[in-house]
């Protein structure tokens, strides 16, 4: 693996497995501390809600099949490990012989694109804003101004967004209020459907970037102040260099290298605040299918959701810290 | 930094010159003065309003449906009334009392789980650090693969599981996720520590152990401990009010996410009842910006390098 020792390497993919397996039997355990009997609870609460249940006896053994009930507990549990490796989750009660996993599949991608985009939008931003805080060259407003500015990013997405929602979809009309595309489009490949998408998707990401680009900010002014002392920002100046071309060659691009492990310690939080962004909004991605579940004491799909966004996050924090030598040479990684 | 980077001008050096005549104390620092008076203000509205005004008005059905606050009107042309100021809900309960019960409510949530969370990380920290082998790497993994997960995703299963919960055992919970980042922060410190002069100095003039934990490195650890501490309030907060607006937490206690909940799913944004969601919602964010600016006056107190840009 190039540069990265052994030892480092399995030190990271036993956190990663650790992380898996401890959030899976976590999912797991829960359940089974309530002194209520889960299957029973939703199918109590499916007959009040529908007056009858169809397929009573049906549902309760799906239930019962998917927690697994019947079988010895350490055999449910090895099973329900075997089955969450393949992403296996049961069958939804609330829509009842759909897959969880297929209904994840279809939320995924919507959760994904939202947070891609915001997240690449609030990097640029954050991580350019910090650094003009520390240049001596900046305009005056700005060092003003984005510490004023930076106050509001200590706001979780939701509260932003639904001021965002009330002033731009109720009070001006300018956007939708809620969804992830207009009723009256088709899904598809069309230009009226992308229009649609990124007309309703404006609002929830501009909702998460104006309270999250402060965090790129404030990390990247700590390490811009590291950097502005250094002898190569010096000689660059001494050699009479465009003082734009240093900041963005010389300083901004050896800072912001460690800002992206910063993310490693922030993405569970990202994707804590999109998930609540994403219910308010009603936006079609893992949220919104978190909420209805939620709802519907629809237990499969609540397990389901949760252990896919916590291995994403998993997964993620262990890409970054495998690849982050490649990026940066600077980082040795020792063998301890 | 170098003399000769910045040349003073006049009034930088009347500056410098008062600033070197006063007692230079770090702690006198007007951000953390600001964010502790925010707190401090939406704490005294919860101890002073409980006096002050008539708390049964947050039953439901005790007041009038959907008034705005005093000076506006709503979408039926009712103008607000003196008796209920802040307006009332869509349930019948008046917002002045409910928020007066609610923001000490979901303060007391993050500041309790965040002192569990503290005393679990400063004893699991000063553990690793200290013993070190194999206990400092049992720990260190723990709290490595525990800082992954996020922990409003596990409470919701919990939750959702158990169904109506006390604002204790909320706090409770969320405390086993607000540990890691100081059990870190503490062990890395430690570590660094137990190598510097006045350690090595105290542990060769044969002090105990627990004499070199709290009498020479806590006192060091003091501006680190509280900034961690705020920002495990601030994670504990914003988890408590996801699970609530998520329709989970305590189900019959008012606390400001389970109103922006309640305003939500009444569609109080279509309506235009603004102020039913939009009290709670600048109360919480004015309890975050408050923490956020005690946070960065505590980073300029304990990194004086920052102190000089401001």
């Amino acid at each position: 693996m190039g540069r990265i020792p052994r030892s480092y390497l399995i030190n990271r993919v036993v956190t990663l497995l650790l992380t898996i397996w401890i959030a899976a039997t976590l999912i797991w355990i829960i359940p089974r501390l309530s002194p209520v009997d889960p299957a029973d609870i939703m199918l109590g609460r499916m007959a009040a809600g529908a007056g009858s249940v169809a397929n009573a006896d049906a549902i309760l053994a799906q239930l019962r099949a998917s927690f697994g009930l019947d079988d010895p507990l350490w055999l449910q549990y090895l099973k329900y490990l075997k089955n969450v490796l393949i992403f296996d989750f049961g069958l939804s009660t609330a829509t009842f012989p759909t897959a969880v996993s297929s209904l994840i599949a279809k939320a995924l991608p919507w959760t994904l694109g939202l947070m891609i985009l915001s997240l690449i939008i609030t990097f640029v931003i954050g991580n350019l804003l910090g650094a003009l805080m520390v240049w001596e060259r900046s305009p005056k407003l700005a060092k003003v101004a984005i510490p004023a500015a930076m106050v509001f990013t200590s706001i979780p997405p939701i509260l932003s967004g639904l001021l965002l929602m009330w002033i731009f979809a109720v009070k001006l009309r300018w956007f939708p209020l809620t969804g992830a595309y207009g009723l009256t489009v088709e899904p598809g490949w069309d230009w009226a459907f992308v229009q649609s998408v990124l007309h309703h998707g404006f609002l929830p990401a501009l909702s998460i970037v104006i309270v999250t680009f402060g965090f790129w900010a404030l990390g990247m002014r700590g390490l811009m102040i590291t950097v502005q002392g250094e002898d190569y920002v010096k000689l660059a100046e001494a050699k009479g260099l465009r003082p734009r071309y240093i900041l963005y060659r010389y300083m901004i691009r050896n800072a912001i290298l460690p800002q992206i492990t910063a993310f490693a310690l922030k993405i569970g939080l990202l994707i804590a605040g999109q998930v609540l962004v994403e219910r308010i909004f009603a936006y079609n991605g893992m949220g919104k299918l978190l909420y209805d579940a939620i709802l519907d004491q629809d237990f499969p799909v609540i397990q389901g959701v949760s252990f896919v966004i916590i291995f994403m996050t998993a997964m993620s924090v262990f890409l970054v810290d495998l690849l982050y030598p490649f990026i940066d040479p600077r980082i040795q990684h020792e063998a301890t | 930094m170098t003399s000769q980077e910045s040349m003073p001008t006049a009034r930088a050096e009347r500056r410098q010159a008062k600033r070197l005549r006063r007692f230079d104390n770090p702690w006198m620092n007007p951000k953390l003065f600001w964010g502790a008076g925010l707190l401090l203000g939406i704490i005294a509205l919860g101890l002073i309003g409980r006096f002050l005004w008539n708390l049964d008005l947050v039953f439901t059905g005790s007041t009038p449906l959907k008034l705005p606050p005093l000076g506006f009107e709503n979408l039926r042309k009712q103008p607000g009334v003196l008796d209920y100021p802040l307006g009332t809900d869509g349930g019948g309960r008046d917002m002045l009392a409910l928020i007066i019960i609610g923001a000490p409510n979901t303060l007391f949530v993050g500041l309790l789980a965040s002192l569990i969370g503290m005393s679990i990380g400063i004893t699991l920290g000063f553990t690793a650090g200290f013993v070190g082998g194999r206990t400092d790497d049992v720990i260190r993994v723990l709290a490595d693969v525990m800082i992954t997960i996020p922990p409003l995703l596990i409470l919701v299963v919990f939750q959702s599981a158990y169904g109506d919960v006390s604002l204790t055992i909320m706090a409770l919970l969320i405390a086993g996720f607000v540990w890691q980042s100081p059990t870190r922060l503490i062990r890395a410190q430690v570590l660094s520590m137990k190598q510097s002069g006045y350690v090595q100095m105290a542990q060769l003039s044969g002090a105990s152990t627990f004499h070199i934990m709290f009498r020479e490195m806590l006192p060091n650890l003091v501006p680190y401990l509280f900034g961690s501490f705020i920002a495990s309030v601030t994670t504990s907060i914003v988890t408590a009010v996801g699970l609530e607006v998520l329709g989970l937490g305590p189900q019959r206690i008012p606390t400001l996410g389970r109103t922006i909940y309640e305003a939500i799913n009444a569609g109080a944004l279509i309506q235009n009842l603004w102020w039913w969601w939009g009290i709670p919602t600048l109360l919480l964010a004015t309890m975050f910006i408050g923490l956020l600016l005690i946070n960065l006056g505590l980073d300029e107190v304990s990194n004086p390098r920052l102190r000089k840009l401001s």
